[in-house]
């Protein structure tokens, strides 16, 4: 099954909110996806010339303090990390590309979960309730943020098969079906030099957007892609430093809900999710059309 | 109806159990007096509410609905004072499922006898299969609908969307608006006298007024791709 939610606020108030807001979704998502959960969050821009990135360690008392001081030790700037759970937040002051290599070369013992400006990602296995409470999702704030909770079918739960998916800088999808070519697609991104970590399908849709950009696809394009190469039942969202944008595969199987109103734009997979936002009863809801892609930005930022 | 109309049993989502919910609704069927009208609190889109109801019932479902509700519905009148999910009365036998506001796809999908009504949009594939089935719908209905449809009738006050009524057998479908596609074997119609009467007696058991009958268009099958023909192989 799998459930998505997204959330795109329209003013402050929903900005402070967005953590209790997204919660809420994700928490109706619920039995949709009881094997793991995740939530990409879009906040705090790093410095100007400087990037963040989320990783993961299992142990809890992993040294994130010593990370942060190596990374100042390497790019200049003061150490900064903020632990989430198994998580953390780690600003350097250097661009994300740079700080990404650098953390694989020198601290191959953490996880990359997402590289970027503005974007966090946390996910973890077990009941996306628990993962709410545990990550303390309702505190965060951010302009978006998409939500996963899964039900796994086509691999393993681990963290890494979570969701979302970091597909580039600021950059990360979540899915819903399962793809049935994914693994001709992810043999055929390997030698373009896309990294896999996992068996999964949805990492295999997330690569592949990775590498549409990477030769100079937009985001648009890159999707309208999808529906060229992936074949498979899909709805996917993706989070990007400015918005977030919708496609459903051609036979439009898997559920998707969009609602707006002056205050948000929110998606999800079933209406009950957006029923538990503010002004729901009197938002302009719609089901996304089959492939077709959708997309929201903040205004005044350059696509 | 029953002894007990004029009073209701509100039930409340939010302290009892989905399944004893229907439980209770299912009993009705062989209750000497069935509990004559319902009103379901809270049922924040729970799925498969009032599923295989079999009595003269009113069912108010106060608030949205999950997936699969009112499926195979019998005799009873249910609402749903907000949107549905997907499946909304599927295999529908008789009665009447209405909706106040939209459904997602596959509404009434292999509905058998009674009436749908849907005040706002259903989205794809609804009336898939239909199979004798009456289907209202004030909005308008997404891509692949009345797929397959074997019997019954169809009326859309809105737009369709692509493919409507691809390979289609003999169900009637009206549309007021505008139709994106016809699916395979899918023709407009001519509406004559006794379509007119036949959209005129759906609107009214769906308490639409004032829709003049005549602003709809009639569509059905060409009846060239259900009885197989080697010359058209190439269309399945």
């Amino acid at each position: 099954m799998c459930g998505i939610v997204g959330l795109f606020a329209k003013t402050d108030d929903v900005q402070v909110r967005l953590g209790a807001h997204l919660t809420s979704m994700l928490l109706e998502m619920n039995d949709r996806g009881p094997d793991s959960a995740g939530v990409a969050f879009y906040r705090e821009p790093a410095p100007a010339g400087g990037s963040k990135l989320t990783l993961h360690h299992p142990d809890l008392g992993y040294e994130w303090a010593a990370l942060a001081a190596d990374a100042a030790a390497q790019f200049g700037g003061e150490p900064s990390a903020h632990r989430r759970e198994n998580h953390a937040v780690v600003v350097v002051a250097a661009p994300a590309d740079e700080a990404e290599a650098w953390v694989g070369r020198s601290h191959p013992e953490v996880r990359l979960m997402s590289a970027g400006g503005v974007i966090e990602i946390y996910k973890e296995v077990g009941l996306p309730r628990v993962f709410a409470e545990r990550f303390g999702v309702a505190e965060l704030d951010g302009s978006h943020a998409l939500g996963h909770t899964r039900m796994a079918t086509e691999s393993r739960v681990t963290t890494d098969g979570s969701h979302p998916f970091s597909t580039g800088l600021d950059l990360c999808l979540v899915h819903n079906g399962s793809l049935s070519n994914h693994n001709r697609v992810r043999k055929d991104l390997r030698r373009e030099g896309i990294v896999f970590r996992t068996e999964n399908d949805s990492e295999v849709a997330a690569g592949y957007l990775m590498w549409r950009m990477r030769e100079g696809a937009t985001l648009d394009q890159a999707l309208e892609g999808c529906l060229e190469d992936l074949d498979g039942f899909y709805t996917f969202a993706v989070g990007t430093a400015d918005g977030f944008a919708v496609l459903r595969d051609p036979i439009a199987c898997k559920p998707a809900v969009l609602a707006e109103t002056d205050e948000w734009v929110a998606m999800a997979s079933e209406y009950r999710a957006i029923a538990t936002l503010p002004g729901a009863e009197g938002a302009r809801i719609w089901e996304p059309e089959p492939a077709t892609v959708y997309s929201w930005q903040r205004e005044g930022v350059a696509a | 109806m029953s002894a007990t109309a004029g009073t209701v049993e509100r039930v409340d989502l939010a302290a009892t159990a989905l399944r004893d919910l229907n439980q209770r609704l299912h009993d009705q069927a062989k209750a000497a007096e069935p509990i004559g009208h319902w009103q379901i609190l809270n049922p924040s889109g729970a799925h498969a509410l009032a599923c295989g109801l079999d009595a003269p019932i009113e069912v108010e479902i106060m608030g949205h609905a999950g997936y699969y509700c009112a499926g195979m519905n019998k005799r009873a009148t249910v609402t749903v004072h907000g949107n549905a999910g997907v499946g909304l009365a599927e295999n529908i036998m008789s009665g009447v499922v209405r909706v106040t506001g939209n459904t997602s796809q596959a509404a009434a999908a292999t509905g058998r006898g009674g009436l749908v009504i849907v005040e706002g949009d259903a989205s794809a594939r609804c009336g898939i299969s239909l199979k004798g089935a009456d289907i209202v719908v004030r909005g308008s209905v997404g891509h692949m609908s009345a797929f397959m449809a074997q019997t019954g009738r169809m009326v859309v006050l809105g737009d369709a969307g692509d493919a409507l009524g691809d390979s289609i057998y003999e169900a009637r479908i009206y549309v007021r608006g505008a139709v994106k596609s016809l699916g395979a074997d899918c023709i407009e119609k001519e509406l004559r006298g006794e379509h007119r009467d036949e959209v005129a007696e759906l609107l009214a058991a769906a308490g639409v007024e004032g829709v003049d009958p005549g602003e709809f268009r009639r569509y059905g099958s060409a009846r060239k791709l259900y009885t197989f023909h080697v010359d058209n192989a190439g269309s399945y």
